[in-house]
């Protein structure tokens, strides 16, 4: 796996280095040879096209995703002793970029349409009624890995802050500039929580600390970690993956 | 004798056929690269012949051409079993002439001259790749949204059970193909019948 996040961090590297205008085309990359026999013949001519086609999929992918979506149906839960040992680290970077965050000095911004937009400090985060759950953690990649997560159930914390409930969507950014966003229906989910602890110790920096967003009903890269900002908007906000090309939704 | 000129394949069927073609080959050469970000095995697919260049690209293919093959797949079944052909086809499958067929099959003397009827293990072949094809969009199903379908999650044996039995599905898949194939380069117009219908 090692070599896998190396090869990904090169890569990351390598699209830093390109203009914008050209890392638009990120997709290029998805027609291969096999790819270009096959829309030879079809109305799909060029690589633009067949790039513009395959994201309206993706869009059309997550509308029916949010329809799918059950927001009583819960994820399975595990017995401890099935947990992932050791449960494995995972990010768009190696062990030595993970962020260090001062937990004296932290302050969890809050923007958007909500009502109390006072920051936040672990102190007062952790006065929230706390939770856990084992849940599985499936990695777009494939892999899947039992941990056990704490902290307050993420609908208390919205509703804590007066969010716009009808809002569509809550933006996450991170302290290793990583950012995401989620729908709300999987925001209120019961089983989505915003965690301070893993296996009921605070959360090691390699696991997110001082918080991350887990939820068991989506793929874990829209799982944040090192979270700084939370908003809530009904602009579209994107994420690091998403905007290179993973589905947004990616629910479970 | 019938007359020659006597559609055995209608034009839908040929279309599924040929549609079906087409998304597996998306299907599999996808799935080769999501395979390879992660993989169950200790193999990976060679990058060349995978289709999507990276996992993202591969993704999107992968949950495009679902759509193809199911809306295609739902498409056969309905017009094949209204139509009283999947019946009229594939059933009776007698024990007995399964292994007669297959004997001479083996000894190369199964005789190909009834193109309008199959032969006991070309309807079991075809019953078998229909059942793969279901169990591959079951296991899928799973893969992709384990906590929406928890009943199917349970039967494929968690999350984890379900890639491995996606993933042997189209092993079972490719080994029907190439039994496929084979046949077909032996009786070259099964071939023609399939395009022009007859």
């Amino acid at each position: 796996m090692k070599n896998k996040l190396d090869r990904s961090i090169i890569i990351q590297e390598a699209l830093k280095e390109l203009p914008s205008s050209s890392r638009r085309l990120f997709l290029k990359r998805t027609l291969t040879l096999g790819g270009l026999s096959l829309l030879s013949g079809c109305t799909v001519t060029d690589e633009e096209s067949a790039e513009r086609m395959l994201m309206k999929i993706s869009r059309f992918n997550d509308d029916v995703q949010a329809w799918l979506f059950d927001p009583n149906k819960l994820a399975p839960t595990y017995p401890e002793s099935m947990i992932t040992k050791p449960f494995p680290f995972n990010a768009y970077y190696g062990r030595d970029k993970i962020p260090e965050v001062d937990g004296d000095e932290y302050l969890l911004e809050i923007s958007g349409l909500v009502a109390d937009k006072h920051s936040w400090s672990l102190a007062e985060l952790y006065q929230l009624p706390q939770t856990d759950q084992v849940t599985r953690h499936i990695c777009v990649e494939g892999w899947s890995a039992i941990g056990k997560w704490g902290g307050v159930t993420f609908s208390t914390f919205l509703k804590h802050i007066g969010a716009d409930l009808s809002a569509k969507y809550v933006g996450f950014k991170c302290a290793d500039y990583y950012y995401t966003s989620i729908d709300m229906p999987t925001a209120l989910h019961a089983q989505t929580l915003l965690t301070f602890t893993y296996d009921g110790k605070t959360l090691p920096p390699e696991y997110g600390y001082p918080m991350k967003l887990r939820m068991p009903t989506k793929l874990g890269f829209k799982n944040p970690k090192h979270i700084v900002a939370i908003f809530v908007t009904n602009t579209y906000p994107g994420g690091y993956w998403e905007d290179k090309g993973y589905n947004w939704f990616s629910g479970s | 004798m019938k007359p020659v000129h006597q559609t055995i394949h209608p034009f839908w069927l040929r279309l599924n056929h040929w549609v079906n073609l087409i998304a597996l080959i998306i299907m599999v050469l996808s799935g080769w690269r999501i395979y390879n970000a992660s993989p169950i095995f200790a193999f990976s697919f060679p990058k060349q012949i995978t289709l999507g260049g990276w996992l993202g690209g591969a993704l999107l293919w992968h949950f495009a051409a679902m759509w193809l093959l199911f809306c295609n797949g739902l498409m056969y079944l309905f017009l094949n079993i209204v139509s009283g052909r999947f019946k009229a086809r594939f059933f009776p499958i007698r024990p007995r002439d399964l292994i007669n067929d297959f004997l001479s099959a083996l000894k190369g003397k199964l005789t190909h001259d009834t193109l309008t009827e199959y032969n006991a293990v070309q309807k079991l072949a075809y019953l078998f790749v229909i059942t793969d094809v279901i169990l591959l969009v079951l296991s899928g199903l799973v893969v992709w949204k384990p906590v929406q379908f928890p009943l199917l999650r349970e039967l494929m044996g968690d999350y984890d059970n379900a890639r491995i039995v996606h993933f042997f599905a189209m092993v079972a898949l490719l080994a029907f193909t190439s039994i496929h194939l084979t046949m077909v380069a032996l009786v070259p117009k099964t071939l023609i019948m399939m395009i022009r219908g007859r």
